[in-house]
């Protein structure tokens, strides 16, 4: 049962990343970005991380997705399509992607995996210790560091996006 | 641990989604849509780092823990990305890559 399940989902990732890619219409490009971050968040459900599954849908599907619709109204008309690259050059780039694809599946499958066959599940608790510990190996640094990360991301996103009319003012103030 | 799904099939699906991802970044003329094939660039590493997690380290939670710190980057990354786009937008009038030359000398 779990395995048709993986088959439809990564179906529709797969589907869903092309259509995404290829699209002409911005808005609807966006869409199926959203349906491909569904479907990677129902992969998460399925091998059982059901916190990484849930940041998934909130920060992507909820967060990151809300602002690029966003820009996308702003910059763009709706009924306005996309300039597409040349043909020629389309077929270059697939022919390689083709290419580095089946590298990378030759080495994949060259390689053979030890995986280990005991299975625990991860409580969300453990994640939060792991996080917030500060004994060998815990991860309270990094957490810091991404905190602040974030804070300056926030300040600086702000300020270069009112950027223009703050130099406006200035002017005529002075 | 997915029952009859194999660690092959699982890398398999997430190089497949890495290369669309490459695909579209080159391929894309647009600032957004060359955003959004980050995205799924950086969602097929965050596939990989929790599958490898799973599948042959089960005990360890580091995977997870890189994948949460991705996805803060991504989104911290994003938001950066977007006020560069419309700030760009209001100077320029455009967003296509062969418009965006201030910064070229």
């Amino acid at each position: 049962m779990e395995k048709y399940i993986f088959y439809i989902l990564s179906f529709i990732i797969i589907v869903f990343a092309m259509a995404s890619v290829t699209s002409r219409k911005m808005l609807r490009s966006v869409i199926y970005l959203l349906f491909v971050l569904c479907g990677i968040a129902g992969l998460y459900f399925l091998i059982d991380y059901n916190f990484l599954a849930a940041i998934q849908l909130t920060v992507y599907a909820g967060g990151i997705i809300v602002l690029i619709i966003f820009s996308v109204i702003l910059v763009h008309h709706i009924e306005m399509e996309l300039e597409i690259a040349k043909t020629s050059k389309q077929l270059l780039v697939g022919l390689s992607c083709l290419v580095g694809l089946g590298v990378f599946l030759t080495t994949i499958y060259a390689h053979d995996f030890n995986v280990v066959q005991n299975y625990n599940t991860i409580t969300t608790s453990d994640i939060g210790m792991k996080l917030l510990s500060y004994e060998a190996g815990g991860f309270i640094l990094p957490f810091e560091v991404i905190s602040i990360l974030l804070l300056a991301a926030m300040i600086g996103a702000i300020i270069i996006a009112k950027g223009k009319k703050l130099s406006i003012k200035n002017d005529e103030t002075v | 641990m997915i029952s009859g799904i194999s660690i092959y099939e699982l890398l398999t699906v997430t190089s497949i989604l890495f290369f669309i991802g490459i695909y579209g970044f080159i391929t894309r003329k647009n600032l957004i849509s060359i955003l959004m094939s980050i995205e799924l660039i950086l969602n097929a590493s965050v596939i990989n780092f929790v599958i490898i997690n799973k599948y042959l380290y089960p005990d360890m939670l580091q995977g997870v823990i890189f994948s949460i710190f991705i996805i803060a980057v991504a989104a911290a990354e994003t938001a950066l990305a977007v006020s560069i786009i419309i700030n760009l937008y209001r100077q320029i009038n455009s967003v296509e890559v062969k418009d965006t030359e201030m910064m070229k000398y």
